[in-house]
């Protein structure tokens, strides 16, 4: 009797191990192995973009509606904000694009005009039109997850490109190059 | 030609390891014939496969760019340095680490080991062959390194700047060289098993392998534990995350193991025990990588994850775990019962303390897996943390210290409780000191707080007592070695015991000009800055400490935004002096222009990972120590 149940025992690593192994391949093939984190990419690109109307955002510059973004002409919108760093750092290259020929628009999330006056008159001016999107409904429209975002629109208002976080130096070619894709 | 080169030598390697595995079985199995052949083609194999691991070095550091691996990791502008480390900072290459580093350790067992009975050793180079086999074809038909891209593109994509750190490029290096030590102690212990042959010889020749792969694995937890401690801002040093389990785990099991083979070694007990957890041991390095690589697990560190590795991963753990209890169920049994000793021996401590790591081993384990077993069963989730951990791994933690200090002052085979109780009245004492120092002159600290530092300053003087009246230039190195391991376990209890006992934190809103106390500091917030680094901008805080009269000086939190993916990580900035750290961290604004702000005044927190540094500095004394040993006497024996 003793002997058969030492017996049974040395078996019971096996078993353990089995259960886990068992285990481990459920998990793996048929559980949810977790997503990581991505950068969420806007569904919209190649969409007409969603119509909307956004009011003057400060008082030197008209507000946005979505008939302003289909002109012939290829466009930016940039997605800012005057309480977002990284709007900071990309103010430089927002103005090399402007001084460049581009046109660029804005839509100003969560913000107050005063705010917005400051950051412009701080970090420079390279927007036509500002719209002010109080509650992010257009924010999200677009497909937008965070501040600050630049979509690339075409002449027929059709979102072309999608530029997730600051525009860095080395992100104006690439600009420029989805802007020249766009004619 | 260097890729070429280096994907002939890859499969040359792969050829010889698949001799080496038939070899070694036939030869095991009666064809003696076949022995002589078997140490040779180890060593050749591990020659190939570092000559493989080379090219890709090379090709590395030269940047070329008809290689998909290089294109895709690599920059020519990268320095040197991470050029270097790139050729093993990705899949693929550290896939080919890992096996050149298997195979070469196969060679030096084949080349150095002469005290093991000879078809031991061939079965345990087979046992080595079969285990790189498995590696072998998965980097060959599903992540070959060599593969070429056409056309050569103009530059390569690897310039990523978050990835050139020092640490990242020598931590997983580490952690390896642990893992493949263990592989070797799993293929002495299968190698026994099938020649029957579990006794003190196969100890001796494991020894220095699960010696080897502590040392390695202690300094990969103590790298891990400080960069968490500082890159994650949160201000703690271990945070029970699965990623750090997993590498907690094999490092509990190879403890475990090094001292029941010392037992093994010495007195020829604890046999099947021995090889139980030599199994155990490499089993927990599969596992934790698998968990980690795989992605089932949640964690706070990110790993690119892809369900075929996962897979492949799981089969090899079917067949060696698998194989391997298969083959120790049907033999442990004839294994001989080895000497017997009475419960108050230093046997019975080293007994004592396998045990308690044990069950330290299954708790964490637990732990780990549990949230996963019930998000697989009913698609909750949840999570559990320090507060499981601590109140079960914790006291244990501390019984098993306390035993650490009796252990080497007991006799092998017997002795007597009331000797012991002499040889350990000094450190009592010191305990009693310190006790009544917290008493007295410290406002109440927790129970376990108090317990670690009591404990700390008792186990401090006992893990000296071990020199006590001995002639220290002849006293052997592995003693010193020991010793200095196991004040370095003193030293880090008491900067666990002190960092949570003594933390004082300050969280203040504060605005531009406003000064704080915290513990000896005064610290005066001067403003924030915006800065951008290379993938991030920031928010850098200017705080200006001064320390008594002592001149000022600035410290910079940092609160960095990454675009891609979008991330929010605060980099704390830190003050060391002696006594201990000053640590800050910068949180968000509020409407008001106000700046979160989150100091802490960490007294003694450096012991924890100077402790860590002193048990894999004891290690390494050991591992010398002993190899120098078994070198005179094997010298020794061939002189008669």
């Amino acid at each position: 009797m003793t002997s058969e149940s030492n017996r049974l025992i040395l078996w019971v690593p096996l078993g353990i191990a089995g259960i886990f192994i068992l285990f481990f391949g459920y998990a793996l093939f048929f559980g949810n192995a977790n997503p990581q984190q991505k950068t969420i990419e806007s569904r919209m690109v190649g969409q007409p973009v969603p119509e909307f109307a956004l009011d003057p955002a400060v008082s030197n510059h008209p507000g946005l509606t979505s008939a302003n973004l289909a002109t012939g002409e290829p466009r930016l919108v940039n997605v800012f904000a005057s309480w977002c760093l990284p709007c900071i750092t990309e103010a430089p290259q927002l103005t090399a694009l402007q001084q460049r020929g581009v046109s660029i628009d804005a839509i100003a999330i969560r913000d107050r005009p005063q705010d917005i006056s400051n950051f412009l008159m701080r970090y420079g001016d390279p927007y036509q039109r500002i719209g002010a999107d109080v509650d992010s409904r257009v924010q999200l429209a677009f497909g937008s997850s965070g501040v600050p975002e630049t979509f690339v629109v075409d002449g027929e208002g059709v979102i072309r490109h999608q530029h997730i976080g600051e525009i860095r130096p080395e992100d104006v070619p690439v600009i420029m190059q989805a802007l020249e894709d766009a004619r | 030609m260097i890729a070429e080169t280096g994907l002939a030598a890859l499969w040359l390697a792969t050829a010889l390891c698949a001799l080496q595995l038939v070899f070694g079985i036939m030869a095991v199995r009666g064809r003696d014939d076949l022995a002589a052949a078997v140490r040779p083609v180890a060593v050749v194999q591990g020659l190939l496969a570092a000559i493989s691991f080379l090219m890709l070095i090379w090709l590395f550091l030269r940047t070329d760019l008809s290689v998909e691996l290089v294109v895709r990791n690599s920059h020519s502008e990268k320095p040197w340095l991470y050029k270097f480390a790139g050729a093993w900072g990705n899949h693929e290459g550290s896939m080919l680490l890992w096996v050149t580093v298997l195979s070469v350790a196969g060679s030096l067992v084949a080349f150095f080991e002469r005290r093991l009975r000879e078809n031991t050793l061939i079965a345990t180079l087979a046992a080595q062959a079969a285990i790189g086999l498995g590696f072998y074809a998965f980097l060959l038909f599903a992540s070959n390194p060599f593969a070429r891209s056409t056309p050569a593109p103009e530059e390569g994509m690897g310039l990523n700047p978050l990835l050139q750190d020092p640490g990242l490029a020598f931590h997983p290096p580490t952690l390896y060289f642990g893992y493949v030590g263990l592989s070797v102690a799993f293929s002495f212990a299968v190698g026994a098993l099938m020649t029957r042959d579990v006794g003190a010889d196969f100890a001796r020749a494991m020894r220095p392998w699960v010696l080897g792969s502590w040392i390695f694995l202690t300094l990969g937890i103590t790298a891990g534990s400080y960069w968490a401690y500082y890159e994650l801002g949160w201000g703690g040093w271990w945070f029970w995350d699965p990623v750090e389990n997993a590498s907690l785990m094999p490092w509990l099991a190879a403890t475990a193991l090094l001292h029941s083979v010392t037992v093994l070694a010495t007195r020829d007990s604890l046999r099947a025990w021995t090889v139980m957890l030599a199994v155990v041991a490499f089993s927990m390095s599969m596992i934790g990588t698998f968990l980690v690589r795989s992605g089932i697990l949640t964690s706070v560190h990110a790993f690119a994850v892809d369900p075929r590795r996962g897979s492949f991963i799981l089969a090899l753990l079917v067949l060696y775990i698998g194989g391997a209890l298969l083959l120790y169920g049907l033999r442990v049994g004839t294994v001989r019962e080895g000497k017997k000793f009475q419960a108050v021996s230093r046997e019975g401590a080293l007994v004592a303390n396998n045990l308690l790591l044990t069950a330290i081993l299954g708790i964490v384990l637990i732990g780990t897996l549990y949230p996963l077993f019930v998000e697989t069963l009913t698609g909750e989730q949840l999570s559990v943390g320090p507060p499981y951990f601590n109140s079960t791994a914790g006291p244990l933690a501390l019984i098993l210290i306390a035993i650490m200090a009796l252990g080497p002052l007991l006799r092998w085979r017997k002795d007597d409780w009331r000797d012991l109780i002499n040889r350990i009245s000094f450190p009592i004492l010191f305990s009693a000191l310190a006790f009544a120092g917290l008493m007295f002159f410290v406002s109440p600290i927790g129970i376990l707080p108090t317990l670690g530092i009591v404990l700390a300053v008792g186990v401090g003087a006992a893990s000296v007592a071990p020199l006590w009246k001995r002639n220290l230039r002849r006293t052997p190195m592995f003693t010193y070695g020991m010793v200095i391991a196991h004040l370095g376990i003193a030293v880090a209890l008491a900067g666990m015991a002190s960092e949570s006992a003594f933390t004082e934190e300050v969280l203040v809103a504060t605005t531009p000009g406003q000064e704080h106390e915290v513990g000896p500091y005064t610290v005066r917030f001067v403003g924030v800055d915006p800065v951008a680094g290379p993938n991030w901008t920031a928010i850098e805080g200017q705080l200006a400490v001064t320390r008594g009269d002592g001149e000022p000086f600035g410290l910079m939190p940092q609160a960095r935004m990454f675009a891609s993916p979008p991330t929010e990580t605060n980099e704390a900035a830190i003050a060391t002096s002696w006594d201990g750290q000053l640590y800050t961290v910068l949180g968000n604004s509020d409407a008001q222009g106000r700046w979160q702000l989150r100091l802490w005044w960490k007294p003694f927190v450096t012991l924890i990972w100077l402790g860590g540094g002193m048990i894999a500095f004891g290690g390494l004394l050991s591992l010398v120590g002993r190899v120098r040993r078994e070198r005179r006497s094997a010298l020794r024996e061939a002189h008669g």
